[in-house]
């Protein structure tokens, strides 16, 4: 069992440093094309030199920064089946799906349409290398689609059901898998947190080019077209993000209850703004969960269910049984022990199929079948031994979302502030402290981008499939030596490269004006 | 339509993507050549520019083919990915650092230098065309593998495909594994020289050096892949005799003599697309070797590569064969039939893969664009 944990672990730890590195490079490449095709099509409408100029140098950056996305995005796509093998049977008839569009639909675009992109220009008209670039934009975007799809499917399985026969779960509704409302607003938050990145970036780079003296006047127009890029991508990540948040109640009550660090809930909860966790508590006593806190009353209950008055439980109330149905109602549910013991069944419920179908009795498939159907919503909790491994790490999770959230509302004062000036006080870009403001804006919506992440995979833990499938289950059988070697290969790799990005955009940047 | 038409038609999409893959592979065989000194900066240069502007389709044709074999085959990339990991991790690799390198190369501030990422883009082109090839011969030469779908009830270890304890170092090191490898990886050096000839088809030394690379790797090429064929036809293996399917049935299997050759017997298809598309990598191998006005072999060798492949696929799958054979346990040997997606996924995918058509001629369109130029 150690040695399993060690796999197990070191193969999240390996998934996770991918994916934390694909996620550096995917929302700039989301959003920077945004930018870079608005750039152009001003340009292909004025006919201006300078926004030509300004297309070709952001695009330039978008072109550094995609190759990174794509050494980093196809090993994500691989390591379902290197390091998770068992996951990628026991759902791969549902998972690969949206993996096999993705490449299809998005993947030949974006690598057809981006050569346009950098080496039409002389080639191509005008025309066809507008359209390509906002091709290209296009690719980005349907590609999130069905990674996000595929991502929101794991943490509400829909649009399928269990087959004994296969030991594995077969899909039944392609659609409830594509458009269900955690895919939906899973792929828009993502999306719109890209151009919302994008936007702080190319506006910090435009404020260190002012501080440099280099292409102002481009960093200027540059600054009001990402304004309002990272407007509209704020606003439409708030409003994402709000309807998240609800799905999460909904689905994932032991995720909301640990980003909020809430133990025992009740009605007209409120929400933590600020808070310092006690390190020692555990769901097993009865310490007070924070050292300090700023809490806004009703609050939680407000984000969780649109309902001042609403009842929001905590992770001792879901692990009793004390849960919130679809109304926003208290409810009595099935608590841990039960979902653990109902699991155990559905897995004996398995075995004795899998012998019924050995011996060809009918009969006693069909038993089998019915016990396996009534315990299946619990199949999961049959590989936990206690209700503790379903409890995720409350403090990895209540920092990482506070940390989105307070980053975020920085965010949003700053974007405000860009725009308007951009407009109306042009000369605080000339100020020496808010061009290091907006510099310094780079790394915090980097940080806020990551932390949402961070909050998602970490708050849905021990589950690699809500309530069906832990990680436990999930991996190949390979030694942990393995995964360890291969975790430090990557790291080495992908922090080598990212320095070399890093340099290679900042001399870019640098570069003087041809 | 019934599954087993589904599975047929999925195999057989399966066989297209792996076949432009290996066609595609000419870029990295072109990148075997950028560290000869003897290409010269103009040289250089040339092939940089020509590599360049292809190598993402080579990339996106393997992410959609690992994708399309997910999404239809879902216990082969359980079992294959998560057992013959080393294999796998070390192709992912080769590819990370190509993803990178056209991109840094020249770029001011590389850190590592030009000739770094020149040999980021060598060891792509070639540890990934020979693994590559290895993966593909264990579908003829089998793998060390077990599936056992029960024990993923095993909360102690749950894990259902198990693979020899080497994890895919056991199929790097098998010669007849080997041989396909390198086959492959000379394969994409021939055409990538062939394709150099296409793009540059001006008389100077790039040219002259073109076609002499066209002979020298064309004549390994020809050894290896004949010592291939020798190895397939003459190869015993797994015939189905029961394919359990995906209801959990038990297949049975029974060693056959002359496998590969029977199935080529028995699919006149495939025998007709793998004596044509040897016949067109021959001809355009030997008349662009030969003949210094002729520049199109690679459009006679890609088609014929395209046609081999496919019957090499079909071979490997169709005819009652478990296209991934197990060494060590014949029965969890894997068949188009029990290692499927379930009917409603290859039917929804089905009406997905419609699009490829319009996939493709918007490709052809572009280039076209770009090419008029």
């Amino acid at each position: 069992m150690n040695d399993l944990m060690t796999v197990v672990d070191w193969s999240r730890g390996l998934f996770a440093l991918t994916a934390m590195y694909h996620w550096l490079f995917v929302p700039l490449t989301l959003g920077l094309s945004v930018i870079v095709g608005i750039m152009e099509t001003i340009y292909y409408r004025t006919k201006s030199q300078e926004w030509l100029k300004a297309t070709k140098f952001w695009m330039t950056l978008f072109g550094i920064n995609f190759a990174m996305g794509v050494a980093t995005g196809i090993i994500l796509e691989f390591e379902f089946g290197t390091n998770w093998s068992n996951y990628s049977w026991f759902v791969g008839d549902i998972f690969g799906a949206p993996l096999a569009i993705e490449g299809l639909l998005a993947f030949f675009m974006e690598a057809t349409f981006i050569a346009i992109m950098f080496f039409g220009w002389n080639k191509v008209s005008a025309g066809f290398h507008l359209a390509s670039t906002w091709l290209t934009t296009i690719g980005a975007s349907i590609s999130a689609l069905w990674i996000l799809v595929a991502n929101a499917w794991m943490q509400y399985p829909v649009g399928m059901e269990f087959d004994p026969a296969q030991m594995r779960n077969v899909m039944d509704n392609f659609w409830a898998v594509a458009f269900s409302p955690v895919a939906v607003h899973k792929f828009l938050h993502a999306v719109f947190d890209g151009w919302v990145l994008a936007a702080v970036f190319v506006m910090g780079v435009s404020a260190y080019l002012i501080m440099r003296g280099k292409r102002r006047e481009m960093a200027m127009r540059s600054v009001k077209v990402a304004g309002w890029t990272g407007a509209a991508g704020m606003l439409l990540t708030l409003w994402s993000g709000d309807s998240s948040a609800v799905d999460v109640a909904r689905v994932q009550p032991m995720k909301l209850a640990a980003m909020e660090g809430l133990y025992d809930g009740s009605c007209g909860e409120e929400i933590v703004a600020f808070g310092i966790l006690d390190p020692s508590k555990t769901h097993k006593d009865d310490k007070d969960p924070f050292i300090m806190k700023i809490a806004i009353p009703y609050g939680l209950s407000i984000l969780a269910n649109h309902d001042m008055d609403s009842y929001v439980p905590g992770i001792n109330d879901l692990i009793a049984g004390r849960s919130m149905n679809a109304e926003g109602d208290t409810i009595d549910t099935v608590s841990y022990a039960e979902r653990i013991a109902m699991g155990k069944k559905s897995h004996e419920a398995l075995r004795q199929f899998d012998r019924a179908l050995a011996e060809g009795d009918t009969a006693g498939m069909e038993a089998a079948r019915a016990g396996i159907k009534e315990n299946y919503p619990y199949f999961g909790y049959g590989y936990l031994e206690s209700a503790d491994e379903a409890v995720p790490p409350v403090g990895i999770t209540f920092y990482s979302f506070h940390i989105m959230v307070l980053a975020g509302g920085y965010l949003t004062l700053f974007i405000a502030i860009a725009l308007w000036s951009a407009y109306k006080r042009r000369r605080l870009w000339e100020a020496r402290w808010w061009q290091w403001v907006a510099m310094l804006s780079v790394a915090v919506v980097w940080i806020c981008s990551e932390a949402g992440w961070v909050t998602a995979e970490v708050g849905r833990q021990p589950w690699i499939i809500q309530d069906l499938m832990p990680a436990r289950a999930a991996i190949s059988a390979i030694p942990s030596g393995s995964v360890i070697i291969t975790f430090v290969l990557f790291a080495a790799v992908f922090t080598a490269l990212l320095a070399a990005e890093a340099v290679i955009m900042v001399k870019q940047i640098n570069k003087e004006e041809e | 339509m019934t599954l087993s038409m589904l599975q047929d038609y999925w195999w057989m999409l399966i066989s297209v993507l792996g076949a432009i893959l290996v066609f595609m592979l000419f870029v990295q065989g072109g990148q075997t050549f950028l560290l000869c000194r003897s290409n010269g900066a103009d040289g250089q240069s040339k092939m940089v520019s020509s590599l360049g502007h292809k190598w993402e389709l080579t990339f996106t044709t393997l992410v959609v083919f690992g994708g399309a074999f997910f999404a239809s085959f879902p216990l082969f990339y359980s079992t294959s990915f998560g057992g013959a990991y080393w294999l796998w991790m070390l192709i992912l690799v080769s590819f990370v650092l190509q993803a990178v390198s056209y991109e840094f190369r020249s770029k001011p501030g590389n850190i590592f230098g030009t000739r770094t990422y020149d040999v980021f883009l060598f060891i792509n082109g070639s540890v990934g065309c020979i693994l590559l090839g290895v993966a593909v011969a264990m579908m003829f030469f089998g793998a060390e593998f077990t599936v056992s779908k029960g024990s993923i009830l095993d909360t102690g270890s749950p894990v259902i495909s198990r693979w020899a304890p080497t994890h895919g170092f056991e199929a790097i090191f098998c010669w007849k594994n080997l041989v396909l490898g390198f086959a492959v990886l000379f394969l994409a050096r021939t055409q990538a020289a062939m394709y150099l000839l296409n793009n540059h088809p001006r008389k100077d030394a790039f040219f002259d050096a073109n076609r002499r690379r066209v002979l020298v790797n064309g004549v390994i090429f020809v050894v290896l892949f004949l010592l291939f064929v020798g190895l397939l036809l003459t190869a015993d293996s797994l015939q189905t005799v029961k394919d359990g399917g995906l209801d959990g049935g038990r297949s049975v299997f029974e060693r056959v003599e002359f496998k590969y050759l029977h199935n080529y017997l028995d699919m006149p298809l495939a025998l007709v697309a793998f004596l044509a598309g040897t016949v067109m990598v021959l001809f355009g191998v030997v008349r662009s070797a030969l003949a210094s006005h002729f520049t199109s072999g690679i459009w006679w060798s890609g088609i014929g590569t395209v046609l081999v492949v496919l019957s090499l696929f079909w071979v490997a799958g169709y005819n009652g064969s478990p296209y991934y054979p197990s060494l060590i346990d014949p029965s969890s040997s894997l068949t188009i039939h029990n290692s499927s997606s379930s009917m409603f996924t290859l039917t929804a995918m089905s009406w997905v893969s419609v699009i490829i058509p319009f996939v493709l001629a918007y490709i052809v369109y572009a280039w076209r664009a770009m090419d008029r130029k």
